[in-house]
Formats: C-alpha cells, sequence, structure tokens
C-alpha cells in the first residue's frame, strides 16, 4: 500500500516489461500536455545524477547483489523524489515517470528479494494518480527488444542470476518473472491496464481519454 | 556453532551455510573510542591466534565516491542519504563480511546499522521504516555498546581531531555554533542508543572510564563469547 498523493499536482506513471512500448506513449502523452498549457515534468527512472557513479561501478564490476541492486535504484528513487518530484507535486505539477516504484516489486522480487522488505523501502512515496500498465505477451516484446539492441547488458539480462549460459535465453526467462509479478500488482496497485497488442495512436487515445476524465 | 540469523527476511536468494567466524560489533557515539578499542581487540585477538577482519561504515568501494560527492553537495535529503548507507551495508556485507565469517574470521565491525538508523531518527527519519530497511541484516555474535556522557565526548572530541560538521549535526543546526549543536546532536543519539540497547540485546560497557579499563572489559566479554564456542 503506498500513500494517497495530497497535493495538487497530479503523478501519472507507465509501467510494463521492456518493450512493451510505454516510453513511446508516455512522451506522446508528454507532447500533448505541454502545448495544452499543462506544466509537466517528465521524470525517468534511473537517472539521479548523484546515485550515478555507484550505479556505473556496481555494473561495470558486476558486484551487485540482488539487494544491492535494489537498495541502489531505492536511492536514486529517492534522490528524485525528495530533490524533485515531491516538490513539484506540492507545486501543482503534473509528474510523468517512467518507470516507478512497481519496477522496483516486479524487478528486484524477479531477482529475489523478499516482496515486503522492497515495498517498504519506497512506502514514502505516493500511489500514482494513474498507473498506466502495458500488457503485452511475452514473445513481442522480447523480440522489439531483440530487433532494435545490438546487445543485451548483464543486469537488463538477469544474467546475475545464471538462469542460463545464453544470455537471449536469460533475458526472455527473466522478463517473464517480471511480468508474472506485474501481473500480481494489477490489483495491489490498481493499475489501469492497457493492451500492447492495441495499435500505436488508439493506446494513445485511450490513454488520453483517461487523463482527461481522471486528471484535467 | 550457532544458527545464522538474521533480522528480518536476511538474502532469501542466497544459499549462506554456516559461519563459523564470529561477528562482533562496536557501537556508540562519535568520539567514544570505538577505534581504538577495536585497534587493541584486534591485537588481542591475532594474538591469541584468531584471523580478523576489520570493517566500518562507508567503506565500501561501492558507494564511497557517491556518498563522498553527496556530502560534499549537502543537498542529499535524509531518506537517499539513509537508503545510500543502507546500500553501502548491504554491500559490505555480502561482499565483505558474510564471506570473511564463512571463512572463519572475526568480522570487528566499526558501527553496524544501528548508528545509521539513530542518525536518521534524530533528523526526522521514521523508526518503523528505517528498521524495516535493515532487514535484510545478519544478527551479530555481540554488541558492545560504548556508552559515555557528553562531556566525555567532548573532551575526546577536542583532545583529538576537533569538532567535525556532521559530527555536530550542523546539517540540522541543532544550535547556532558547533559546541551546542554537537551536545545537543550527540544527547539525541545516546537517546536512541539506549532505546535500542534493550530492544537490540546491546551489551552496555561503561565508556567513561579509561581507555585501558573500557579494554579489560570488553577483553573478559569476548573471551566469555569465544568459550561459549
Amino acid at each position: 500500500m503506498l500513500q494517497p498523493n495530497p497535493y495538487e499536482g497530479k503523478l501519472i506513471v507507465v509501467e510494463g516489461i521492456d518493450g512493451s512500448g510505454k516510453s513511446t506513449q508516455i512522451d506522446l502523452l508528454n507532447k500533448w500536455l505541454q502545448p495544452i498549457g499543462r506544466d509537466v515534468y517528465f521524470s525517468e527512472w534511473n537517472s539521479s545524477e548523484l546515485v550515478k557513479s555507484t550505479t556505473r561501478v556496481g555494473k561495470k564490476t558486476r558486484s551487485l547483489t540482488p539487494t544491492t541492486f535494489s537498495l541502489i535504484h531505492a536511492t536514486d528513487f529517492a534522490e528524485r523524489w525528495e530533490n524533485i518530484i515531491l516538490p513539484l507535486l506540492k507545486a501543482g505539477v503534473i509528474v510523468l515517470a517512467d518507470r516507478y516504484a512497481f519496477t522496483a516489486f516486479a524487478r528486484d522480487v524477479a531477482r529475489g528479494v523478499d516482496p515486503i522488505w522492497v515495498r517498504n523501502l519506497y512506502s514514502f512515496a505516493f500511489q500514482p494518480d494513474i498507473a498506466f500498465y502495458f500488457n503485452i505477451p511475452l514473445d513481442v516484446a522480447v523480440g522489439r527488444i531483440l530487433a532494435s539492441r545490438a546487445k543485451i547488458k548483464y543486469y537488463e539480462a538477469g544474467s546475475d542470476l545464471g538462469l542460463s549460459n545464453d544470455k537471449v535465453t536469460s533475458f526472455r526467462l527473466f522478463q517473464g518473472r517480471i511480468m508474472e509479478e506485474y501481473e500480481k500488482m494489477i490489483s495491489e496497485f490498481g493499475f489501469t491496464v492497457i493492451d500492447g497488442n492495441l495499435p500505436l495512436q488508439v493506446k494513445q487515445r485511450e490513454m488520453r481519454d483517461i487523463v482527461t476524465q481522471k486528471i484535467l | 556453532m550457532k544458527k545464522v540469523e538474521f533480522y528480518e527476511s536476511g538474502f532469501p536468494y542466497a544459499n549462506i551455510g554456516e559461519l563459523p567466524g564470529k561477528l562482533i560489533v562496536l557501537e556508540g557515539n562519535d568520539g567514544v573510542g570505538r577505534s581504538t578499542q577495536i585497534e587493541m581487540l584486534r591485537q588481542w585477538l591475532e594474538e591469541q591466534g584468531y584471523g580478523v577482519s576489520n570493517t566500518g561504515l562507508a567503506r565500501s568501494p561501492l558507494t564511497q565516491p557517491g556518498l563522498d560527492a553527496a556530502k560534499a553537495g549537502h543537498t542529499i535529503g535524509r531518506l537517499t542519504m539513509n537508503l545510500f548507507y543502507a546500500t553501502d551495508f548491504a554491500d559490505r556485507l555480502e561482499n565483505n563480511i558474510i564471506p570473511a565469517l564463512s571463512a572463519g574470521f572475526y568480522v570487528l565491525s566499526d558501527r553496524y546499522f544501528f548508528s545509521i538508523i539513530a542518525r536518521n531518527v534524530v533528523r526526522g527519519a521514521d523508526p518503523n521504516w528505517a528498521r524495516k530497511v535493515y532487514g535484510f541484516a545478519l544478527k551479530p555474535d555481540i554488541i558492545f555498546y560504548l556508552r559515555a556522557d557528553v562531556p566525555t565526548l567532548v573532551r575526546r572530541v577536542l583532545k583529538g581531531r576537533g569538532f567535525d560538521y556532521w559530527e555536530s549535526g550542523m546539517d540540522v543546526r541543532f544550535a547556532d555554533n558547533l559546541y551546542d549543536s554537537f551536545c545537543k546532536y550527540q544527547g539525541k543519539l545516546i537517546g536512541q542508543f539506549d532505546q535500542m540497547a534493550e530492544e537490540f540485546g546491546f551489551v552496555i560497557i561503561d565508556a567513561n572510564r579509561s581507555v585501558e579499563d573500557i579494554f579489560s572489559e570488553l577483553k573478559e566479554r569476548t573471551r566469555e563469547l569465544i568459550d561459549k564456542g
């Protein structure tokens, strides 16, 4: 359970496995809200300048364990939360987040940390006003990522878990586990599910309708 | 050999077997003399033929550069700081302390997560949240709490390296000068440690006494721990 947002600003997040199309959609949402005169801020997962050096060292030396992986991402989030997201919500801004605490709940639990422990780490964060979840068949998402990237990175593929020596197989298995965690959260956190199979423009229209109804 | 125990969930993904070493923690305020005692304890243990490994807060190669930058800029919030320290702590626990214990070393830890909680709660963090963050932590074999009064701390700090910005709690400005802020801040930390003493079963050592007196009690208690096996 996350606490409700008591401020005038609004928080909209997109979640889903890699290749589910969420980044494209939130970008379009941003491009729609700005010209209609809404004060909007876009925040990306894993983007705190302060924490960057640590994440880089950990990934490069492959010394991150599931626990430190989880903690470093929580630190990154906390830094953005305390210094950017929370002040903007207080100031009445619409904050768009590409990935949110739910990414940690899905990914870190897929890595083996305790679900209750990781939920406590983020318990200072608010329940978003809208949490879009992009539901897409695993094979479609994995296919997209494989087609668009020259290389899957070590932690991205979940190689630290030793699921398979083959990176692509490991990636697929890991994404599958993450997806199972997301599915459990649909009711737990009241996700607004977007059918990832719909055409891109149809998904965007649906999202804009929901935002109009709930927020504008 | 006793069973490996964690405060809460520990590391559910890791298969941690037996840990023949012992984890000895020294907790207490800034200037209470922890590092001096750890050095003496280390020498004594080595003389007895035990392998000793030292650890302390913010020493992980992973988080040190980030933590230093954060402290230098003074723009770090309390949640961020707490989680940064938790990352450092977890990194050392999994990558140094547990491997050392598993190889049979006596690990002397200069502070554990209790200091981090105390500092953060004094700065307004939710005590319950902070404790749960460290649910992965291994239960030490013994936790010594070196307890000294504020005047003793002042004397030791001033005869040593002098007041430090963070140790005086100047980031929260308990007063407009270092001395008063140090006294208030350290007093509040003592309050937190006292609360935790019962909760976590600290062995309280009166640290208002001389270095030798403190050490002889530490040695005595450590010997008991060794004899227990």
